[in-house]
């Protein structure tokens, strides 16, 4: 059974805490609010990537190693389940 | 935030960017030569050099057109830095921090009527723009900021300590890097334009450094106030990465160039006098400058890649992909490569000139080259650079 959006979703939400140092709690950042204006660097995103890449088994090619695609939980949910329907 | 591309307006009576290029280069040779020397020993502001790049309209090279600027490109003004550095390292760094700003503006103006009857203002009145993007608590992060906005209806406010202000009180107009406001993380930036008259400098710090003694870029507390179309409409992180990084490296290496090119040709002069009299030197000291000769190529050729490279992202479509990391890597490179050549170019072209280039006087001395060189791996300091070059390679795959 693929991962529903709402199950990816929540795994990113466990990685952001886990990886992307915000200086707020990730459970009051909406899914399309920017991570970048809530605090995350870039320092962080770099953490968060490899975290995901692990937590998902995949890996990020570098077309997708862009800002427009880790800003929000809702766009690095879709990446993931492109690349998770890919496999 | 959509970027503003540059527009094409008709040239009309317009004066060319080569003619322009060719306007600072008679400045470089006629006006920064004569002065670098005394700017150096007093750690001096090169105002020879500044009013004469204002009288010639040059500090608007990099504004488009459209508002009556220069309208020259990236690569135009690169060879502007890199002809002033041959003479006057600190002028040439005023210059290229100068149009680091304006392309700042230009390019994230947006449609604000404000900026862009500002710009129009720096074409009339030369207005000489200074960057306070350091922060004391920061430990030199450009992308993190401690002082906020105050925002009180369409007032602003602001107070920020900064460790360097580049040529600080010479300054007309700052462009100020803060916290969007004082309940915003430390990474969510805003970049504000403060013009004289509405700040003060306190607190102003000495100048007294190894070298770019010209510049002047003490530490100071600004303090000032404006109104809500002075903060940027665009968020800082894009306005970093998508302009004032890539500017930065590439016009700061175009000034590193400068500096190695005139340490070359004293090399190559030297050479050449020790040929004349005695052709038997002239073929070991050929052997040292002929290995001088490829650093500096590879230097330049380094450069214009970084130019080639930075107007190829700047015509995509989707102008955020200059934050990809691919780009970011590149003008890292680019930054970490020239800020290390310039130094080993200088400091070869001393063992290869000899005594003469040790000595702080005549034509050959290169103690303010070596001492302006030395600069380069601190301005973003190349640790910083290498770190954040590891993080990015550990996602990026390079196909």
């Amino acid at each position: 059974m693929p991962m529903t959006h709402e199950e990816i979703e929540s795994k990113v939400r466990d990685v952001l805490a886990a990886r992307a140092q915000l200086p707020i709690d990730v459970i009051s950042v909406a899914a399309n609010q920017s991570l970048y204006d809530s605090g995350m660097t870039s320092h962080a995103t770099v953490k968060v990537m490899l975290g995901l890449e692990d937590r998902f088994d995949i890996e990020f090619p570098d077309s997708m190693l862009q800002r427009s695609v880790f800003d929000q939980i809702s766009s690095i949910a879709i990446a993931i389940k492109k690349l998770l329907s890919e496999r | 935030m959509a970027r503003v591309k540059t527009e094409s307006a008709p040239v009309g009576d317009m004066v060319r960017p080569d003619a322009l290029l060719a306007h600072v280069d008679r400045i470089s040779t006629t006006v920064s030569a004569l002065h670098a020397e005394d700017v150096d020993h007093a750690a001096r502001f090169p105002v020879e050099t500044i009013q004469a790049l204002k009288n010639a309209k040059l500090l608007s090279a990099g504004i488009p057109r459209l508002y009556g600027g220069g309208g020259c490109n990236l690569e135009t003004l690169a060879a502007m830095c890199t002809s002033l550095a041959r003479s006057c390292a600190s002028s040439a760094m005023i210059f290229a921090m100068h149009q680091i700003q304006i392309a700042s503006i230009v390019e994230h103006r947006a449609d604000v009527p404000e900026l862009a009857e500002y710009l129009r203002d720096v074409v009339e009145r030369q207005r000489l723009i200074a960057s306070v993007t350091s922060e004391v608590g920061t430990g030199g992060d450009l992308r993190r900021s401690i002082a906020a906005v105050t925002l009180g209806g369409a007032a602003i406010a602001i107070k920020k300590a900064a460790t360097t202000i580049s040529y600080c009180e010479q300054a007309d107009d700052l462009l100020v890097t803060l916290r969007r406001g004082s309940d915003a993380a430390p990474s969510d930036q805003v970049l504000v334009l403060l013009r004289k008259g509405q700040f003060s400098l306190q607190e102003v710090g000495d100048w007294n450094t190894l070298g770019m003694r010209g510049t002047c870029s003490p530490a100071a507390t600004v303090i000032g106030t404006g109104v809500a179309w002075q903060i940027l409409p665009a968020p800082f992180r894009i306005i970093a990465s998508a302009t004032m990084v890539p500017f930065s490296h590439i016009l700061w290496a175009a000034v590193w160039l400068g500096i190695a090119s005139d340490a070359f040709d004293c090399a190559r002069r030297m050479t050449q006098i020790r040929g004349r009299k005695d052709a038997d030197s002239a073929t070991n000291g050929g052997i040292n400058l002929a290995a001088l000769a490829i650093r500096l190529d590879g230097m330049r050729a380094r450069l214009e890649s970084a130019i080639h490279d930075h107007a190829q992202v700047n015509s995509s479509a989707i102008c955020d992909s200059t934050t990809d990391i691919s780009a970011a890597l590149r003008m890292n490179y680019l930054k970490l490569a020239a800020s290390e050549d310039v130094i080993r170019i200088v400091s070869d072209a001393i063992q290869i000139c000899g005594i003469a280039s040790y000595k702080n006087e005549g034509e050959f001395s290169l103690g303010r080259h070596l001492r302006d060189a030395h600069s380069a791996p601190l301005m973003i300091n190349n640790d910083r650079i290498r770190r954040t070059n590891a993080d990015l390679l550990l996602v990026y795959k390079g196909r």
